[in-house]
């Protein structure tokens, strides 16, 4: 069958899905729609909370990451798994016992402080924005490739589904579409791995493979790799080239950011009880582990892939003619993410670090004249079914896997947002009498808003696009996670000193972001930049975990020199650290 | 009332125990034997690099899970152990 007919056939069934999911979980409460009504399974949250937190980034983006970088970007493996410890210790049970719907009204009720609620909400909001516009993007170019529509027509039917819902189903509906588009993301993300695994190193099991016998050369695969990548004058994939400090701080940061995202956090409202909030974060972990273990593996076996096409007899050979390359290449460079230009006119497709001093003389006697292949990282997941020559099926599953793990983030993304405006401003603040009737309209308006927002943003991405997910891990890094921590671990810190913390953090992380990355990311404004920063080797990504520092430090020295946390609250306080009693806490 | 209060004061110094120690762990399989630790271990050789890389891709996942695993079913016993579970 033809490709293009069966790329059609996969994702059309998949969406069909979705919307017969839609259709029967409708919201019919408030309840229901910020909360699934609290009676999801720990399992299933675990799922559901696994495609939610796994964005285009984890799927399509990461496993580049680590391929053309090796063991300095083990960061991202660590920090965002490592985060769930912290989400599982220290926030999930105790926000799933104080029963409320957001992550900024239990602020709001534990720093006695419309203020502090409504700081809560911006960070929130500005966190889960920045964060929707790379999802709806990634919709728009998986459209783009494999559905040969133009993005614009691909981001508003990928818009529409998730209209269909998230508006009608809420958190419920949103529920069960995500369990689906996990099995869906992890289905696709595997099956490829496995049939590499298996070329390669003849291990079925991908994160067994990768420490495993590379089959072709008997040596061991990362041992073989290390020396090709040597050999065409790039860094060891194995070793550590990056610096030490910064690589600490940017995990610490992708840790706590994880940990304080709101749409996440919130995914642990709907289990039943406080035992099944800490069952179910242990469930989403493994779910996510599914994916994670695997990724290093793709990573590394499609960088040996890369090689072996272009050097197919060795890097010490003639590299391959440009008139003999594989299909693939030739697909991949239609869309520009793919670039080859014959900078020695020899018909051949040199890839090697030009960059590289040490390696300048061997690539001289060798005629080359710079390297001739650009190839973005984010294509690597998506080619790798086409590279390793699998079947046509493969190929389409993989192009409906991503738009899971796109469309599923943005779900819950959108979700974090609307019931912020819904619950937080207007029920919260605005017009704090509407009937539940109401408000479950509102909620649904908001839904729709927001998802027309990101649309709007997804179409015309501001330029600073590309380091929004810094800024949304730098936000709830410094702002949400210690705010939330302090109200549940630190009975002393008060209104005052949350609100002071918070402001800190998040002002001090947003000026040292923007002193890198340029004001308001608007291009030439920096005064310093990531390869040079301000502070020791700190760049602006890894700034997040020094922010939180600023605002547990701030919110402590503040506490202390104002007037103590009022008894009823550090009642509250009680309360939520003791399970007994979490059903009666549903209601309010 | 005293007595409630004395089983939470003392369910609450478990519960932090059991914090503390996990993110020791937590601390020492990434931060620790994944990075800054990795000279040290460089001489254990897995799969044709050396057992901080390991950590790093695959074995601080690993220790990550079991952690929150064992969270879960000790602090379900400290619920019951101390008479607050739901």
């Amino acid at each position: 069958m033809d490709q293009f007919v069966l790329n059609w056939l996969f994702i059309g069934a998949s969406f069909a899905l979705y919307i017969g999911i839609a259709i029967w979980a409708r919201a019919g409460s408030t309840s229901e729609f910020y909360a699934a009504g609290r009676g999801v399974h720990p399992v299933t949250n675990g799922m559901a909370t696994a495609a939610d937190w796994m964005s285009a980034a984890s799927f399509i983006s990461m496993a580049g990451l680590i391929a053309f970088t090796g063991y300095d970007n083990s960061t991202f493996l660590m920090g965002w798994t490592g985060g769930y410890v912290l989400l599982a210790l220290l926030l999930a049970p105790y926000l799933r016992k104080f029963g409320k719907f957001t992550v900024s009204e239990f602020i709001g009720d534990r720093f006695y402080s419309p203020t502090a609620r409504l700081v809560a909400v911006i960070c929130l909001l500005v966190a889960s924005i920045t964060y929707v516009i790379g999802q709806m993007q990634g919709v728009g170019i998986a459209f783009g490739r494999f559905l040969e529509v133009d993005a614009t027509t691909g981001l508003f039917i990928g818009a529409g589904v998730v209209f269909a819902y998230a508006v009608f189903g809420g958190m419920k509906g949103v529920t069960y579409t995500q369990v689906a588009q996990y099995v869906v993301l992890i289905t696709a993300y595997t099956i490829p791995a496995v049939f590499i695994s298996l070329q390669l190193t003849g291990n079925p099991i991908p994160g067994l493979g990768l420490f495993g016998e590379h089959s072709a050369s008997g040596e061991p695969l990362l041992q073989k790799l290390d020396s090709l990548v040597t050999e065409l004058g790039f860094n060891s994939y194995t070793g550590h080239h990056g610096n030490t400090l910064n690589m600490v701080l940017f995990t610490l940061s992708l840790m706590i950011g994880t940990a304080g995202l709101p749409h996440v956090i919130m995914r642990f409202f709907t289990v039943p009880t406080v035992a099944d909030a800490r069952w179910s974060a242990g469930w989403t972990l493994v779910f996510i582990a599914l994916l994670y273990l695997t990724a290093p593996a793709v990573g590394a076996m499609a960088r040996l892939n890369l090689i072996d096409t272009v050097y197919p007899n060795g890097t010490q050979a003639e590299a391959v003619l440009y008139d003999e390359r594989p299909e693939w290449m030739g697909t991949w460079e239609k869309t520009g993410l793919l670039k080859f230009e014959d900078k020695n006119g020899d018909g051949r497709i040199q890839w090697y670090n030009e960059g590289s001093e040490a390696f300048a003389a061997t690539a001289a006697e060798r005629g080359w004249q710079g390297s001739e292949l650009v190839v973005n990282r984010d294509i690597l997941v998506l080619a790798n079914p086409e590279i390793a020559q699998l079947p046509g099926w493969v190929i389409a599953l993989v192009a409906a896997g991503g738009l899971a793990a796109a469309l599923s983030t943005a779900a819950g993304l959108l979700l974090a947002i609307s019931s912020a405006v819904s619950h937080d401003l207007f029920k919260g603040q605005l017009t704090p009498n509407m009937s539940e009737k109401s408000e479950l309209l509102t909620a649904r308006i908001s839904m729709a808003a927001a998802i027309a927002v990101a649309v709007y943003l997804g179409l015309n991405p501001p330029g600073f696009a590309a380091q929004t997910v810094a800024l949304a891990f730098g936000l709830a890094a410094a702002s949400i996670f210690p705010a939330l921590m302090m109200g549940i671990f630190f009975k002393r810190i008060n209104n005052t000193g949350a609100v002071a913390g918070m402001l800190v953090g998040l002002t001090v992380t947003l000026i040292y972001i923007f002193l890198h990355k340029g004001w308001f990311f608007i291009p030439g404004t920096n005064s310093f930049s990531d390869s040079d920063p301000l502070l020791l080797t700190i760049k602006s990504t890894s700034f997040g975990a020094v922010g939180a520092m600023l605002n547990f430090a701030t919110a402590y020295i503040v506490s202390k020199v104002t007037a103590p946390t009022p008894q009823h609250i550090q009642d509250l306080v009680e309360s939520v650290r003791i399970p007994r009693g979490a059903g009666a806490a549903v209601d309010h | 009332m005293s007595t409630n209060n004395k089983t939470a004061e003392s369910y609450w110094k478990a519960n932090l125990g059991l914090i503390y120690g996990s993110l020791a762990i937590w601390a020492v399989v990434s931060f620790g034997f994944g990075i800054l630790l990795r000279p040290l271990l460089s001489g254990i050789s897995v799969g044709g690099t050396d057992l901080g890389f390991w950590f790093a891709q695959q074995g601080s996942i690993l220790v990550f899970l079991g952690l929150i695993f064992f969270y879960a079913w000790r602090m379900n016993a400290l619920d019951r152990e101390h008479g607050v579970e739901e």
